[in-house]
């Protein structure tokens, strides 16, 4: 690029001296020369200065000008102004013609001056100490000036203490004795504490315990074969508790020195582990825990449209994969020990004959049986297993509803679904809960609820550490809402179904048999028949206090470490009549017409999506007889009252057309379903419009009059409802309409 | 969702019409009343069963992901691409048709094509650049392409030399399995 016009205005940069890096080497701890004993230095400077002279160059001269300026106040000032104004003349103009005439100007005037210094210099210039060369590194305060560190005044002080080759030795043997010292104190401590723990005395399995934390306090690994030794003695002990136990110590102290140890050696958080030990006696919990160390064997399932199993396991044969059939229990299964080429990407697999499944996912389907020609409803279908699944069975023949929630997943869902051939299918990407609103009127519906995975944890280990309480409250909760929708998504009066199945993952008692009780309690309209399944453990009915229906001994239950299947649960429902007009439905709307008492207010309460989580049946038993309905409708009326006002709506207009709206609501109740269902996708539009505010207003409106009232009031003002009011005086819009044309 | 127009079907029908025999028997009636109809939605065109069809009109379009069976796409200019899910429809009513052997069923697979050495044997009286099925010697349709020769020719090509493009193979299902069905 060439030289620049930088060098002519600012002229090279300062030489960087000696102190500078001194200084940056004794910040490091690095040794360092004293760069005030430099003399080399300024003799190089000398040099250099001297060197640059024939040159005459612009830049050169301009930095021994700025040198020089500096160093010679005097004598130079009146040349000084002058340099001055010709060096902010030089920046203002860009002309490099200027700049050239400039810096000759400058070289005519500094020839003189360094012509002078250099007869001062002369043959002397060694060691002398002259002051007509001013040599910026030798000034301490102005190399203070120049650069300006943040610490300079710390380091003055610090400098003695500052590592250098000459006291590295001194300072090392310092730390030395430091630290001996320090070890000292720190073993005298213990030795102290160590007699006073004697002094107090304590068990030999106390002894053994400490041993057990100190260890595992220093962070060490734990001592896994100790855990297990401990671990089966332990529950050889409880097996037998009465002969073998120690004395003094109960069972719980065993029970949760063993779950302690649980956790240790297989790597659960406490509160997993503590659910999962209390579904099974120890010994089977033991074994439990053991299967979800090791993968269960892969299956493939035969893809009936395109293949029979013989004809497929001939052929994998052929490429050299060992496999047989899975079971008794399966006519399409297939179970693969090795094999010598990848499963996934054989011609068969990419034909479609099979597809890779879980032995578990076999399991819903086998149990709902959906026929040919129906219409089927799987509400949670990526990847597209059990799907393809009904398709087979059905022979390509109905319709089957393939919903998932998430549109990424729905995209493997749709590749297995083209791969496999199943040509009866409709991909759909809804809510799951949003589903007899979408479409109703199933012969079946299959619901493989979202839970939390805690049957497949040989497939996925983080489950072990991931969930806690909260998970065992939140999926419970979206559980029970989608098996509500599916049960209003079926068709009571289907000739050949009715059934709604519902399946999970999980082994634990909130997602599974809590689910389906609830359902039952919600929906009398249903009940439990068999599922059909050969093999299989039966559902609880009791469990740790909680009791439920009888029925619930039809579903079934999976083990890892029974079957060697993943873990899973299975309950069959059938309907047997519409669903009541009064039911909570899914997403908590409440359709009651009738004057809500505190027990349906409670029971709306509980599955309205904004009560606090873990209300549900909780609320009923602590809470359900502390309400005094009398005086909530009071403090109720006088909340609606002041919202109102707020509003700068006219509270009286609360009180006048109850009457008359009272007789059209009873008339309406016998509505039918499809003049409901058309109304409630009104409500829930304007649901969706002010969920917002409905958290503000008072929620407990119970008086139809208030609701209807409001509803005719908010539809002019476009003002928050409640939502309970909402759903309710939806089938009575119509009314409403009927009702103003009647008035005028 | 919705029927095709008069241009989209024509075009459907004519890229179909180089695979298939007769197209009227795609969308004849069947035994039960029911016939198969072409519905288009987000460019894709499907191949469904009225039944379905009608019931799928409850589905908002947004939501509406797959219907039956998705035979390709319309691209912007108009022009119609057939998918490899199209399979099953065109080996259906195949009208020439190729079949691999094995050892040249798991290159045609990974995407290359048909190559001389591989063919098993191959229907009569293929023109040049006409659209074939190709199946494996176990009569599983593999993809579809077209042919590099007529019949005659391709007889006198040394093995290296390739007889039919390939379009479209089974192996996209899992190379492709992110674009081809953009949710």
């Amino acid at each position: 690029m060439g030289v620049g016009r930088r060098m002519q205005k600012q002229g090279p940069p300062e030489p960087l001296s000696e102190e500078h890096f001194a200084n940056l080497k004794r910040k490091k701890g690095l040794p360092f020369d004293d760069p005030t004993a430099g003399e080399d230095t300024r003799r190089s400077k000398k040099q250099k200065i001297v060197k640059k002279q024939p040159k005459k160059s612009g830049s050169n001269t301009v930095a021994v000008k700025g040198a020089k300026k500096e160093e010679k106040p005097v004598k130079k000032a009146g040349t000084k102004p002058d340099h001055r104004s010709k060096e902010s003349k030089k920046s203002r103009k860009a002309s490099p013609d200027d700049d050239e005439e400039m810096g000759d100007e400058f070289d005519l005037e500094d020839l003189d001056s360094d012509e002078v210094d250099v007869q001062k210099l002369g043959d002397d210039f060694l060691g002398t100490d002259d002051d007509s060369v001013y040599d910026s590194d030798q000034d301490p305060v102005a190399k203070k000036e120049a650069f300006v560190f943040s610490d300079d005044e710390d380091d003055e002080e610090d400098r003695e203490e500052k590592l250098t080759a000459a006291n590295i030795e001194g300072l090392s043997r310092k730390l030395d004795m430091q630290r001996e010292k320090e070890a000292e104190e720190n073993e005298a401590e213990l030795r102290d504490e160590a007699l006073q723990t004697n002094i107090e005395g304590g068990d030999d399995l106390e002894d053994d315990d400490d041993q057990l934390k100190t260890k595992t306090k220093t962070l060490l690994a734990p001592d896994l074969q100790m855990l297990r030794t401990r671990i089966t003695d332990t529950i050889r002990v409880l097996d037998d508790f009465s002969s073998l136990a120690e004395e003094g110590k109960s069972r719980a102290e065993y029970t949760s020195q063993l779950i302690k140890d649980i956790c240790a050696y297989y790597g659960y958080n406490e509160f997993l582990a503590e659910k999962l030990f209390n579904l099974f006696p120890p010994r089977e919990a033991f074994a439990f825990f053991e299967a979800n160390e090791s993968a269960r064997p892969v299956v493939i399932r035969t893809n009936t449209l395109r293949t029979h199993r013989r004809d497929l396991a001939q052929a994998l044969i052929n490429r050299g994969v060992t496999l047989e059939p899975v079971g008794k229990w399966s006519k399409v299964g297939l179970q693969v020990f090795d094999s010598n080429v990848p499963l996934g990407a054989t011609p068969e697999y990419l034909a479609g004959h099979y597809i890779l499944q879980a032995a578990s996912s076999f399991l819903p389907v086998m149990a709902l049986c959906p026929q040919e020609g129906e219409r089927v409803l799987d509400m949670a279908s990526a990847p597209g297993g059990k799907t393809t699944h009904m398709a087979a069975l059905m022979k390509n023949t109905g319709v089957i509803f393939a919903n998932d929630p998430s549109k990424q997943r729905a995209k493997g869902l749709i590749g297995n679904i083209h791969r496999l051939g199943a040509r009866n299918v409709i991909v759909c990407n809804y809510d799951a809960r949003e589903f007899p609103r979408v479409m109703g009127g199933f012969d079946r519906v299959l619901l493989d609820a979202p839970c939390s995975g805690t049957g497949v944890i040989a497939k996925d280990p983080s489950v072990k550490t991931n969930r806690d309480e909260k998970d065992f409250l939140q999926l419970p909760h979206l559980q029970k809402q989608l098996l509500l929708a599916a049960i209003d998504s079926v068709d009571h009066a289907s000739k050949t179904g009715g059934y709604v199945v519902y399946s999970t993952c999980s082994v634990a008692v909130e997602e599974n048999e809590q689910v389906v009780a609830y359902a039952l309690s919600r929906r009398p309209n249903v009940k439990l028949v068999e599922t059909g399944l050969a093999f299989g453990k039966e559902g609880f009915t009791s469990f740790m206090g909680k009791s439920f229906h009888p029925s619930l001994k039809l579903t079934r239950r999976y083990y890892p470490h029974l079957y060697n299947v993943d873990g899973f649960f299975v309950a069959k429902f059938q309907k047997l009549g519409p669903t009541p007009a009064n039911a909570v439905r899914a997403n908590g709307v409440d359709k009651s017409n009738k004057p809500a008492d505190g027990q349906a207010a409670e029971e709306a309460q509980e599955v309205v999506d904004k009560t606090p989580i873990g209300a549900e049946c909780e609320a009923q038993d602590d809470f359900g007889s502390g309400f005094d309905d009398g005086e909530d409708k009071e403090y109720m009326e006088r909340a609606k009252r002041n919202a109102m006002r707020r509003r700068g709506l006219d509270p009286r207009a609360l009180k006048k057309p109850s009457a008359a709206k009272k007789t059209a609501e009873k008339g309406e109740e016998k509505k039918t379903e499809g003049a409901a269902a058309a109304a409630a996708e009104v409500t829930e539009k304007i649901e969706k419009l002010e969920v917002v505010e409905e958290r503000k207003v008072d929620e407990s409106a119970k008086t139809k009059t208030v609701k209807t009232t409001k509803k005719v009031v908010e539809k002019v003002t476009k003002k928050v409802e409640e939502k309970p009011k909402a759903a309710a005086p939806a089938p009575k819009k119509a009314g409403d309409k009927k009702k103003k044309v009647a008035k005028k | 969702m919705r029927p095709l127009t008069e241009t989209e079907q024509k075009t459907v029908f004519e890229k179909l019409a180089n695979y298939c025999t007769d197209l009227k028997s795609l969308i004849a009636p069947l035994d039960d009343g029911d016939r198969y109809v072409f519905r288009l939605n987000h460019s894709r065109v499907y191949y469904v069963r009225l039944s379905v069809a009608n019931l799928a009109t409850s589905v908002s379009r947004d939501a509406l992901l797959s219907l039956g069976t998705c035979l390709g796409k319309m691209t912007k200019t108009g022009k119609f691409r057939l998918h490899i899910t199209a399979l099953p429809i065109l080996s259906e009513h195949a009208r020439h048709k190729i079949w691999v052997k094995d050892n040249g069923a798991q290159p045609f697979l990974y995407g290359s094509n048909v190559v001389k050495a591989h063919v098993g044997r191959w229907s009569e009286d293929c023109p040049e650049h006409s659209g074939v099925v190709v199946y494996s010697m176990a009569d599983i349709p593999l993809g579809f392409g077209v042919t590099a020769r007529s019949t005659t020719e391709a007889r006198r090509l040394d093995p290296t030399g390739i007889v039919c493009f390939r379009q479209s193979d089974c192996g996209e299902y899992l190379r492709d399995e992110d674009t081809l069905f953009a949710g």
